[in-house]
């Protein structure tokens, strides 16, 4: 995308070209398992027909294939792309601050439960990137808490995770 | 005709005030999710598709399938006011509707878009009703080889018609494929390609890629780009409806052509996307004023958003009757369809009747009911994007956890969906079409028992894919879009020569 490319190489994290040629070889590896995995499987005509590994093989066979190709047009016909920018340092720093808080939040669902994570979540991002005053931000997050409870657990009674180490609202009858 | 009596049975299984209080519940989600970043008709129906478990499923597809008319509308609403396509159909929709706001016609042209919108759907749904039967009648026929030639061509064409590098899309699609063949093999019972991790046995859920790819991704995306919004204000009143509404008769034929257009590139895969800038740029050639094109023409809100309904509706055709999405939002509803224990495919319209035509019968529905919402309820919708986004960002992010753990309960599937997110942002970034790897991951199972069995047909040869004229010819139709990167550039070549 053209509003993405920046020419200015210093405050560029990574080069199209280097992202590209990356994806390339985790697409590689990706082919690879999958082609080691369905060998293992038997990939092969077996006695009732095509083995379980006979489809994957061969996916992993073009996935393989393609993504050479496209290996081999970001590191050796795009040589003159070097520049262009795949993320600059603003915007990466911008997307880190909802990526990584994003991590801890869904470790928060895993061990403590979906709605204690979500509180503290939303109302850390707004204070903290929306600079917004303490109440308000705690306000926001316990009325979504509180609306997903609403809506899933008792109006339509579909469960929601309430953490597999501890669960810190069983004392309001949360279970 | 029997579709016409077929259409009005699905009209009274439809028109219970149950289903019609879901269509309005449905379409206003669905405008509200049109207008949020981060949640569009793919997403949006993959988190909510979980609630609608305990429904039956005529209710339940009738609700879901509202949704994506409101998502369809909802994208029209930022594109106009705020200069920011909601949803990647109504990009084309901002050139001419943004200036068209800036002007003080915001009215005008919302009614345009949306009365467009609406007449793109209602195209298609005539379409649908007539020529899906049709279709479905002969697709009865089909055996395992033809199934497995229109799978193949429905991929070829993603590769025919992208316009990025086709070794992406390849390689995008073939991950969808790798990615659906994880867990228990079908046909064998056996685990494949879980390397002994327990929680890969449940294989890769598309709903949990879907709400990482477009979802997550998605923030992503907008986070980088740092959103401020700056919006012209939004009111409709009676009176310039009605004005708008004398004057549009007018581009009859930009509307026809768009439809045309909608509807071909939404039954064949290649979405809705593709088809507004299609029929705008078609639209810019013939049109007399088509220089004045991107300063506020009211014709050049016609046929995107005439085109876009038209697609994003027509994608359904195939999915009613073959059991192949035309799109992301198609694929997902089709989902829905296995999890509510229906077998979609040519067959539906023989077992289960009441469901498709109450389906079909609600299309109609549910865009008057669209159009009246957002007719009506603009300055409400307009509202939602003035909230800031560093509160709709984690607020986004916790419905997609939701979302994502509802599917399977299981925590893992947050996870996956973050990591969907990072590949999402990744690929949108590079070019990777995720249109294709999802409807691959979709998919991917039963374009392999078809292609399994017509092996076993076969025994092992893959002449059966052109063993007679019909299974031949969508075969040769598949390879030669898969080729066509290379025939155009070979034909491109040529006439570079000549000239």
């Amino acid at each position: 995308m053209s509003e993405h490319t920046n020419n200015s190489n210093e405050d560029s994290v990574i080069s199209v070209r280097a992202m590209d040629i990356i994806t390339a070889i985790l697409f590689l590896a990706v082919g690879l398992t999958v082609m080691v995995g369905s060998l293992k499987l038997g990939a092969s005509w077996g006695s009732d027909g095509p083995e379980a590994g006979y489809f994957p093989f061969y996916i992993s066979l073009i996935i393989m294939l393609s993504s050479t190709v496209t290996l081999y047009q970001a590191a050796i016909v795009n040589k003159n792309k070097k520049t262009e920018s795949f993320v600059d340092r603003e915007s990466f720093k911008q997307v880190m601050a909802v990526l990584l808080p994003a991590i801890v939040f869904v470790l928060g669902v895993q061990l403590i439960g979906i709605y204690v994570s979500s509180v503290f979540y939303i109302a850390i991002f707004m204070v903290w990137l929306g600079k917004y005053p303490i109440w308000k931000a705690i306000a926001v997050s316990v009325g979504v808490s509180v609306a997903l409870y609403l809506m899933f657990e008792f109006w339509f009674q579909v469960p929601l995770p309430h953490g597999s180490w501890f669960n810190p609202l069983e004392f309001v009858g949360v279970n | 005709m029997e579709e016409i009596s077929a259409l009005f049975n699905g009209f009274a299984v439809a028109m219970t005030p149950f289903n019609l209080l879901l269509m309005l519940v449905g379409v206003t989600l669905g405008v509200i999710i049109g207008v949020l970043p981060g949640l569009g008709g793919a997403n949006g129906i993959a988190i909510l598709l979980p609630l609608t478990f305990t429904m039956p499923p005529t209710s339940a597809i009738i609700m879901l399938s509202c949704i994506y008319w409101g998502a369809l509308f909802g994208g029209a609403i930022t594109s106009i006011l705020f200069n920011i396509p909601g949803e990647p159909w109504s990009v084309a929709t901002t050139f001419d509707g943004y200036p068209m706001a800036r002007n003080g016609k915001a009215g005008e042209a919302l009614t345009t878009a949306f009365t467009s919108s609406f007449v793109g759907a209602f195209f298609a749904i005539v379409m649908i009703t007539f020529l899906a039967p049709l279709v479905a009648k002969f697709a009865l026929q089909f055996g395992p080889p033809e199934f497995f030639s229109v799978y193949l061509l429905t991929f070829c064409s993603f590769v025919g018609m992208n316009k990025g590098s086709p070794f992406k899309t390849i390689s995008a699609m073939m991950l969808g494929f790798a990615l659906a063949t994880v867990g228990m093999d079908t046909v064998t019972g056996q685990l494949r390609l879980t390397f002994g991790n327990p929680e890969l046995m449940r294989g890769f859920d598309f709903l949990i890629a879907v709400i990482g790819l477009f979802g997550i991704g998605e923030i992503l995306l907008s986070m980088e780009e740092g959103l401020a919004f700056q919006g012209a204000a939004a009111k409709i009143r009676g009176k310039v409806v009605w004005e708008t509404w004398k004057q549009l008769p007018k581009y009859w034929a930009t509307s026809l052509r768009s439809c045309l257009i909608g509807c071909w590139m939404g039954i064949t895969p290649g979405g809705a996307t593709p088809a507004s800038f299609m029929a705008y740029g078609v639209a810019k050639r013939v049109s007399k004023e088509g220089d004045k094109f991107g300063t506020g023409k009211m014709e050049g809100i016609v046929a995107p958003e005439t085109a876009a309904h038209a697609a994003g509706t027509a994608a359904l055709l195939p999915m009613l009757s073959l059991g192949i999405p035309g799109s992301p939002t198609a694929a997902v509803l089709l989902g829905g369809l296995l999890i509510w224990g229906l077998q979609p495919g040519p067959l539906l319209f023989v077992e289960k009747p009441d469901f498709v035509w109450g389906l079909i019968a609600s299309m109609y529905l549910g865009n008057l009911a669209g159009l009246f919402v957002v007719l009506t309820c603009v300055p409400l919708f307009a509202s939602i994007l003035r909230i800031p986004f560093s509160i709709i960002a984690p607020v986004i992010i916790v419905i997609c956890a939701v979302g994502a753990y509802t599917v399977h309960n299981a925590t893992f599937d947050v996870w996956l969906m973050l990591g969907f997110g990072v590949l999402g942002y990744v690929f949108k970034k590079l070019d990777y079409p995720m249109a294709p790897m999802v409807l691959a991951l979709v998919l991917g199972d039963r374009a392999e028992d078809s292609f399994r069995q017509s092996m076993l047909i076969s025994q092992g040869s893959l002449d059966v894919f052109f063993s007679n004229y019909l299974v031949a010819g969508i075969s040769s139709v598949a390879m030669l879009l898969l080729f066509w990167p290379l025939i155009g550039k070979l034909i491109g070549k040529k006439k570079a020569a000549a000239a």
